[in-house]
């Protein structure tokens, strides 16, 4: 049997981002020369929707692109194989401050590809991390710069995040597979 | 997927898969640094039977442009052209390591031998009268491009069918995506047996032309007149070359294609291969695109 544990509803995811757009631009100082990109999939549908909040907050829109990694993975050949969808970043991210934006960070293994791909459409003056939930076990060293909502799991479980642009509706549960309530230890 | 033999052997769902990979692979294309490190350590063996320029230099692009390093076999004073068999070059390639293989042969048929042979995966890049199916895969992308879906269009391939490996891996292309199909040509070089319902044949170049919305120009072979199968070149181009003129009879939007190299002032005019209408140069550029796709889709996935 399947446990699943509801960590987010509709109004926290939409609190959340909310809460990220307040700090994107406080950290920043306005929103003059970002550029959100998400990373596919459903870091695209969470770019737009900050990039929504910024344009509520300070009155500009920021340009939001979309990030395929699947050409930068570390583990190609690896795993059954993928298709990948064409990456758009509508302006140059050249100079300026890019937040890449992503649903779970989990291992750090899809932002370090990330990284890389983002440079080669030109090199950044900085770039941010931005995720709805970070759920611990990190490979590489790399953090979160906003935060939706830490989650403390173990391994063996997943985090199920579904958005209504993809998935029609918008929750974030914590799928646990039998026998899990056994001690493990939490990061 | 283990190698990449014939268009007749692919589902629906993989061309699907292959030609939105190919998609993004055009993307890469556009960007000034047209490279990714995908295929970063693997390497492709181009071994060329049969001379080709296009299509060995675009699966050489293609290897480069995903990292992967590329050896080439072909003519001009290779170990190939001083009589190695296709079975020496098998035992080479597996002595060297290679992690793929890209074949190109007169006879139909060698590159399925090959992967029966080799535990790596096999390209066709061509052979014999069989298929050419990476040359489907780019005038199917060419086409998707154009006109948004490929379901519900009607694609005439004209000329030489019988003789041509391209219009094989078409028909199996477009049949498969929707597309209704029309052989047209002289009787000689599509037989009315060519092919079965709902694919049609036609010996009227005005019919084929009149239904088309994309127009497939097959290359004539200079061969051909010798073989007796076309009394000369200067009349297939009055019977069966695309003209201006001929062309102001297709639907305006009636897209041209053609696998090169064009005989200009036979199958095709100059002022066609040039106009508005054609997308030759657009095929090319694809090629490199969906040899991307189809090496990362070869390479690209954990070993089954």
């Amino acid at each position: 049997m399947v446990n699943q544990a509801a960590i987010m509803d509709q109004d926290a995811i939409r609190r959340a981002l909310m809460r990220i757009a307040h700090e994107v631009v406080e950290k920043n100082r306005g929103v003059g020369g970002l550029v959100l990109v998400g990373i596919r999939r459903r870091g695209v549908p969470l770019a737009r929707r900050i990039a929504e909040n910024l344009a509520q907050i300070e009155g500009t829109e920021p340009p939001v692109g979309s990030l395929d990694i699947g050409l930068y993975r570390d583990d190609v050949g690896r795993r059954p194989w993928t298709p990948v969808a064409a990456s758009q970043i509508p302006v140059s991210v050249e100079g300026k401050v890019v937040v890449l934006v992503d649903d779970v960070l989990y291992t750090g293994r899809t932002v370090r590809a990330a990284l890389d791909a983002i440079t080669e459409w030109g090199r950044p003056a900085a770039i941010q991390l931005a995720v709805l939930i970070d759920r611990g076990h990190r490979e590489l060293p790399i953090r979160a710069d906003y935060v939706g909502k830490n989650v403390p799991t173990a391994r063996r479980e997943e985090v199920l995040v579904q958005l209504r642009e993809v998935d029609g509706l918008d929750q974030v549960v914590l799928v646990k597979p039998e026998g899990s309530d056994q001690v493990e230890e939490k990061r | 997927m283990e190698d990449f033999l014939g268009i007749a052997e692919l589902g629906t769902k993989t061309l699907q898969d292959l030609l939105d990979t190919a998609e993004s692979m055009a993307e890469v294309l556009t960007r000034r640094v047209k490279k990714v490190p995908t295929l970063r350590g693997r390497s492709v063996a181009n071994v060329f039977f049969e001379p080709s320029t296009r299509t060995r230099n675009a699966f050489e692009l293609a290897a480069k442009y995903l990292s992967a390093d590329v050896v080439n076999f072909t003519g001009g004073g290779s170990s190939l052209e001083k009589g190695e068999t296709v079975w020496d070059t098998v035992r080479t390639l597996e002595a060297l390591g290679v992690d793929a293989v890209v074949v190109r042969h007169r006879t139909s048929g060698v590159p399925e031998a090959m992967a029966r042979q080799l535990d790596i995966p096999v390209i066709n890049a061509g052979d014999g009268e069989h298929e050419h199916p990476t040359q489907a895969l780019l005038d199917l992308l060419t086409v998707r491009q154009r006109f948004g879906h490929i379901a519900g269009l009607t694609v005439a391939i004209v000329g030489d069918v019988l003789h041509s490996r391209v219009a094989r891996s078409d028909l199996y292309g477009f049949s498969a995506l929707g597309a209704r199909v029309i052989l047209a040509g002289p009787p000689s070089l599509v037989p009315e047996d060519l092919a079965e319902p709902p694919v049609r044949v036609t010996w009227s170049l005005e019919e084929a032309l009149a239904e088309a919305d994309v127009i497939q120009v097959l290359r004539i072979q200079r061969e051909r007149q010798q073989e007796g199968y076309i009394p000369s070149l200067q009349e297939y181009r009055a019977r069966w070359g695309i003209t201006r003129e001929r062309l102001a009879q297709a639907k305006p939007h009636a897209l041209i294609l053609h696998p090169g190299p064009q005989n200009r002032g036979v199958e095709i005019d100059s002022d066609v291969v040039d106009g508005s209408q054609s997308a030759i140069l657009r095929q090319v550029q694809n090629g490199v695109a969906v040899r991307m796709a189809v090496l990362y889709r070869l390479l690209g996935g954990e070993p089954e």
